[in-house]
């Protein structure tokens, strides 16, 4: 067995989770904790299966093998929109928000779980319902606010600019208070302003409580904001430990660090 | 100070409530219009378009939403149709209930086209809907003995409510359009709220919609039931108004049409909806002598959309409207004395 961190509260619990698209492996028995209230960063170079394992957290791809307990129950195969109702959000690589909406649209769909009307009650639209849809405008209004997006509530977010529209995913993921959230390299494609707010926003929700489950290229970035990191290297998770651990780990320093020091 | 907080109020007011202002202004404009409109001939046209807007709606919501095509609806609207004309007219059930049973029984029939096709990804529905309408086109032509044949049925009862039957143009205005409204209704709750959020969301992109919690084959269905039974009544409503039904309504080429309504009006714009039925109801008789030429014409309406506006006439207009509003507020941001 190898030696876990120690972590009071274990909120995710993967272990020996493999996923092969056509013999070739992109998951081979990948196992790693996530803490209640902690920052776990997977970091990695191109190819690593970092996304592979992000899809298999949030159902949108089935594991061939392994277990995911979340809140103690085995939530490896479950459909997506069953995950996102046990209160993990996420957000995508490529950005992906709904560019007709409006940015309030866009958060509120954020609420999808919370707003949770079924069709016949929706066509009704009882009174109760047009409360409850109320209050979530107003919980999305004040996640707008908390994302500096407040301004643009009515905007088409196709016109946004790209930091921006990043932004609107953000608040999307976090509108319901859910108890994780996976960002898929939040920083990716932003400049180094925008990262050090996206660094500073991480650190903000981290010291609110927050648990995230962080994927990401930006070696600076994911030190600096991460309790825990997680690396994996052709579907292989080859190290783990303190962010300083992790950066004088021989192993990591070969696959992936010793190429970044290049360009640090 | 009084007047102002009360025009402060009316202001708030209309801006919280202007899509039910809207539905209301609509209704008041839709119950004065015989009185400026006496020609039947146009009257019947509205009733047409009543009729339409209803098939439409449900179809656009499935369209424009569920981000699905069906090229069959047609035939829930003929089997609607057909459904009350051979109870009421053949088997002398009283028409309200047959309206209703009809209708189930479509919502049970696209429940079984709709759950195994929807399962899979690409527009298997599409050709599924589309052997669906022929199927039921052949059966109305075919099965003379229940469904009359080519010639279809006759004796078709109006519908009635206590002493009042709806056996007129004028009348049947009102009844019609009673219907139309309380569907555009439910459209526009159906969308003002968390579903509807979640339909735009799956119709935009199923991998996000789903991370958001969306049950995103569920709702396909959902929505493909609900169209369903909204042709389906309209149908019901049909075979009352004309007292008579024959397959060629509901042919393939009708389902064609209603899907170009839905582009005219604007994938997933409920209100661009009516405009659409309207639109393509009202078009032969400007047409004249091309009358002969109606879907040569219709097939290049919607081929011109699609080029142009992908999302359909209206809303891809508002959408360009939009975005330049939107742009033009950016540019103001960035630069202020611009």
């Amino acid at each position: 067995m190898t030696t876990e961190t120690v972590t009071n509260d274990i909120l995710l619990q993967v272990s020996g989770l493999s996923k092969h698209f056509g013999g070739l492996p992109a998951l081979d028995d990948v196992s790693f904790i996530a803490g209640r209230g902690q920052v776990t960063a997977l970091i990695g170079p191109n190819g690593a299966g970092k996304t592979t394992l992000i899809n298999c957290l949030t159902g949108v791809i089935r594991p061939d093998a392994g277990a995911i307990r979340f809140e103690g129950a085995d939530i490896a195969g479950m459909a997506a929109h069953r995950v996102a109702r046990l209160g993990i959000t996420r957000t995508f690589q490529n950005l992906r928000i709904f560019p007709r909406l409006t940015v309030l649209d866009n958060v509120l769909c954020g609420l999808t779980v919370e707003a949770g009307a079924s069709m016949l009650e929706a066509l009704l639209r009882p009174p109760g319902l047009r409360h409850r849809e109320r209050r979530l405008k107003l919980t999305a209004l004040e996640a707008l606010d908390a994302f500096g997006l407040a301004d643009k509530a009515g905007w088409p977010v196709g016109v946004l600019p790209y930091g921006d529209k990043k932004r609107v995913e953000m608040a999307r993921a976090f509108v319901s208070q859910p108890v994780l959230t996976l960002l898929d390299e939040p920083v990716a494609g932003l400049n180094p302003e925008e990262t050090a707010t996206v660094a500073a926003f991480i650190r903000q929700m981290r010291l609110a409580g927050k648990t995230m489950i962080l994927v990401e290229h930006d070696m600076e970035m994911v030190m600096g904001v991460s309790d825990h990191v997680v690396v994996l290297d052709g579907g292989r998770r080859i190290a783990q430990g303190t962010p300083d651990a992790v950066r004088r780990n021989p192993l990591v320093i070969e696959a992936y660090l010793g190429r970044m020091s290049a360009t640090a | 100070m009084l007047a102002m907080k009360g025009w402060e109020k009316a202001k708030y007011f209309v801006i919280r409530h202007h899509t039910g202002l809207m539905v209301w202004g609509l209704a008041l404009l839709l119950a004065l219009t015989p009185l400026v409109m006496r020609n039947p001939y146009n009257l019947g046209i509205l009733n047409l378009i009543g009729l339409y807007v209803i098939v439409v709606l449900g179809l656009n919501l499935f369209i424009g939403f569920a981000g699905q095509i069906s090229l069959g609806h047609a035939a829930f609207f003929g089997l609607g149709a057909y459904g009350s004309a051979i109870l009421t007219a053949t088997y002398g059930f009283p028409a309200w209930p047959a309206m209703m049973v009809t209708a189930a029984a479509m919502a049970v029939v696209a429940l079984v086209l709709g759950v195994p096709t929807l399962r899979l990804t690409g527009h298997y529905l599409a050709m599924a809907t589309l052997g669906f309408n022929y199927v039921v086109d052949s059966i109305f032509v075919q099965w003379d003995t229940v469904t009359g044949g080519p010639s279809g049925l006759s004796g078709v009862p109006p519908l009635t409510i206590g002493g009042l039957t709806f056996d007129s143009d004028l009348k049947f205005h009102y009844l019609v359009w009673t219907f139309a409204l309380v569907a555009l209704t439910l459209c526009l709750n159906l969308v003002r709220t968390g579903v509807g959020r979640g339909l735009a969301a799956l119709a935009a992109d199923e991998v996000a919609a789903a991370a958001l919690g969306v049950d995103v084959r569920r709702q396909k269905i959902g929505v493909f039931v609900l169209s369903a039974v909204f042709a389906s009544v309209a149908g019901s409503l049909y075979a009352h108004y004309f007292g008579y039904v024959n397959p060629d309504a509901f042919s393939i080429f009708k389902s064609l049409d209603l899907v170009i309504m839905v582009v005219v009006g604007g994938l997933g714009s409920v209100w661009g909806t009516l405009f659409g039925a309207a639109f393509i109801t009202i078009l032969p008789n400007f047409l004249g002598f091309l009358e002969t030429y109606k879907d040569i014409i219709h097939g290049v309406i919607l081929v011109v959309i699609l080029l142009f506006l992908p999302q359909g006439f209206v809303s891809g207009l508002v959408d360009i409207i939009r975005i330049r509003w939107a742009r033009r507020r950016i540019a103001l941001a960035v630069s202020p004395d611009a």
